[in-house]
């Protein structure tokens, strides 16, 4: 498997400049809207304590939780399966449609049917697998992954919609007026709910406690599919648990505040039992799951509720687009899950990052994101996965910092070098920072002479 | 050795050290006019608050806020309108319905929402195929927050039971916001208590 990389990927993305100010714009609109949210609730760093405990502690008795979730749910009437993989997650799911004689799913959006592929398995198949959400769906058109775990095409345009929709669903290709749009694909999804054998979900979280599972969204796709076929098929990662029904209302409270700025999703859904004279299947997935409860420093990475909180608020994701990360995740929680996956193939992605913490304190469970980002640099650089041009720069900026004659003959030289610079060799297309800003003015001294002079003589 | 064993093997053998469940509070706060919150949170979400029906008929009310509706299915014996969803046998009959009408077990001040269950739909697509739907609500049956909203044991009862805020939406595309995304187009909640003693047993328990 080739290495991604990501800082190339992302100068494609850059290139398109329109696209690349507006999903900067759009993702920032909805971290301010989460702000004023977060700040509206006087006990939200409570909530966030109390959801990080709460998954703490299901995390270090998992299997426990997944015996009575299964206990209760089977008790209830629906069929659990547990799959180890991606390969044994899509054969389930084949074999319960071809038990069932299903030829048609329509399919709300989960990341965990992304993260296994099992599109392309089923697809290969033939079994026709309706996206519903409309931005999974858009991307399903288009041929591509989604780009953000809660807007899959907040990386388009609607121009760009209207393309795709005009080749593909019969659209107009010059009309991008976006309630159009959105109406044609209701149009155009409607007839599948009422003629699909059936439905699929992913699950927010799944109760150990009453062996039932949640479901939130907005568009209403994800309950047109499960209550129209009479075969509603559920795939659950097996961090999804949580102990209690009581416990939803600090996860409940959070996730749609984080995610879109909004208090709660439109739709909430709750899955016990199957309807009479229907089945409801859940599939619980590992999938790697159970081998990163055991990383020391990087288990905590399960407690994620999938918000998208931290690539929001990411400069570096809101620059580059989810795509560059060349992973189902992308952004701060995708750099530090995806290693964990494939270390060789995702060992740019630790590297997209400022480390400026803002993930971390948008966290609504409390992932200390930065950190583990920090920690996987150092275990890429141990394992000798560092490109040439970053060890090289690494090894110079390490002989300078560890000297303190050193770094400030190099501090005092830069500040009156950009001065003197001819603008051309400051913003060169070496310079990757300087590519969309200027370069702040230098101070007219360094912190050491400005101390020296004022404060000096004190000590 | 099958899946199920092999999983729950390495989840036991990798878990990390025990750590404690801590306890929820309710974060209970004392609201002045739980109706008026409900109606600010609602229409936030892009629903809508209907006036108390007074001495008017439901059935006239509905009439009047859709007047082109030509099937109105009703699942509240308090609304005739023009189909029973008893009578209704697959959930794909329910495509032509203009207006769903359903009693809400008891709605949250905090976010607006109104809680439905497949008692009160009798089929649950009535909440999703229809167009628009029409909430009776109660305003005695209005809890403060989530949290009081989850302690309600039809969430250990119910086989499907839904937290619906608003009408259906989406922001996929350039985030704008469109109210009526794949379900209902509008959401109307008519604040007035129920009549049947089925209904009032139901309310008793939520309160």
């Amino acid at each position: 498997m080739s290495r991604v990389d990501h800082a190339e990927a992302s100068s494609k993305f850059i290139e398109a400049k329109d696209h690349a100010e507006f999903h900067d714009k759009r993702l920032w609109d909805l971290r301010k809207k989460r702000d004023v949210e977060s700040e509206a609730l006087p006990e939200w760093e409570e909530l966030r304590s109390l959801a990080s405990a709460i998954k703490e502690h299901t995390l270090t008795h998992l299997a426990d939780y997944l015996e009575e979730f299964e206990r209760n749910a089977t008790t209830n009437g629906m069929v659990v399966h547990w799959a180890r993989d991606a390969a044994e997650h899509n054969q389930i799911v084949f074999d319960i449609l071809q038990a069932h004689d299903a030829t048609t799913l329509v399919k709300s959006k989960s990341m965990l049917t992304d993260e296994c592929e099992m599109r392309p398995f089923l697809d290969n198949r033939g079994i026709e697998i309706v996206e519903t959400d409309l931005g999974e769906r858009i991307q399903q058109l288009d041929d591509e992954p989604p780009s953000h775990i809660v807007v899959p095409a907040v990386h388009k345009l609607r121009g760009d919609v209207a393309e795709v929709f005009g080749r593909t669903i019969g659209t107009d290709p010059k009309n991008s007026d976006v309630p159009y749009l959105a109406e044609s694909q209701r149009n155009h999804t409607r007839p599948y709910y009422l003629r699909a054998q059936a439905g699929m979900t992913g699950a927010n979280f799944a109760i150990a406690e009453t062996g039932s599972f949640v479901v939130c969204t907005n568009e209403g796709n994800a309950d047109l599919g499960a209550n129209l076929p009479n075969l509603h098929i559920a795939s659950i990662g097996i961090e999804k648990l949580l102990p209690k029904v009581e416990h939803l209302g600090v996860f409940v409270r959070m996730l749609s505040r984080s995610a879109l700025g909004s208090p709660i999703t439109q739709i909430t859904s709750h899955f016990r039992a199957p309807r009479p004279g229907t089945e409801m299947h859940v599939v619980l997935v590992d999938n790697g799951r159970s081998e990163r409860l055991g990383m020391e420093d990087f288990w905590y990475s399960l407690k994620c509720i999938r918000c998208g909180a931290c690539m929001n608020t990411c400069p570096v994701y809101r620059r580059s687009g989810g795509l560059s990360y060349g992973s189902t995740y992308s952004g701060p929680i995708g750099v530090i899950i995806d290693p964990t996956f494939n270390l060789r193939k995702y060992s740019s992605l630790p590297f997209a990052s400022t480390l400026n913490g803002s993930c971390t304190s948008v966290c609504p469970v409390k992932i200390n994101i930065h950190e583990q980002i920090y920690k996987w640099r150092q275990i890429i650089a141990e394992r000798h996965q560092l490109p040439m041009v970053k060890k090289e720069a690494m090894r110079v900026a390490g002989k300078i910092l560890s000297s303190p004659r050193m770094y400030r003959a190099a501090v005092e030289a830069a500040a009156a070098g950009i001065e003197k610079l001819p603008r051309f060799l400051v913003y060169n297309p070496f310079n990757a920072w300087g590519r969309q800003r200027e370069v702040p003015a230098s101070p007219p001294s360094t912190f050491r002479q400005w101390y020296l002079k004022n404060r000096g003589k004190r000590e | 050795m099958s899946s199920r064993e092999f999983i729950l093997q390495r989840v036991r053998r990798n878990q990390p050290a025990w750590r404690q469940l801590p306890e929820v509070p309710s974060f209970a706060r004392p609201l002045a006019d739980p109706l008026a919150d409900f109606g600010t949170a609602l229409k936030r979400m892009g629903g809508t608050l209907a006036d108390p029906p007074g001495s008017a008929a439901l059935d006239d009310v509905i009439r009047a806020r859709f007047p082109t509706a030509r099937v109105i299915c009703s699942a509240d014996p308090q609304v005739e309108g023009t189909r029973r969803v008893d009578a209704v046998r697959h959930p794909g009959d329910l495509a032509d319905v203009d207006v769903g009408v359903v009693r809400a077990v008891f709605g949250v001040a905090e976010t607006g929402s109104v809680w439905l269950s497949e008692r009160e739909f009798g089929v649950n697509a009535l909440g999703f195929l229809s167009q628009h739907l029409v909430v009776l609500l109660d305003p005695r049956s209005i809890v403060a927050n989530l949290h009081d909203a989850y302690a309600h044991a039809g969430f250990r009862e119910a086989r499907y039971a839904v937290l619906m805020t608003g009408p259906s939406a989406t922001a996929d595309i350039e985030g704008v916001l469109i109210r009526g995304a794949q379900g209902i187009r509008s959401l109307t909640v008519i604040p007035v208590a129920a009549k049947s003693a089925a209904t009032a047993t139901t309310q008793r328990r939520t309160s």
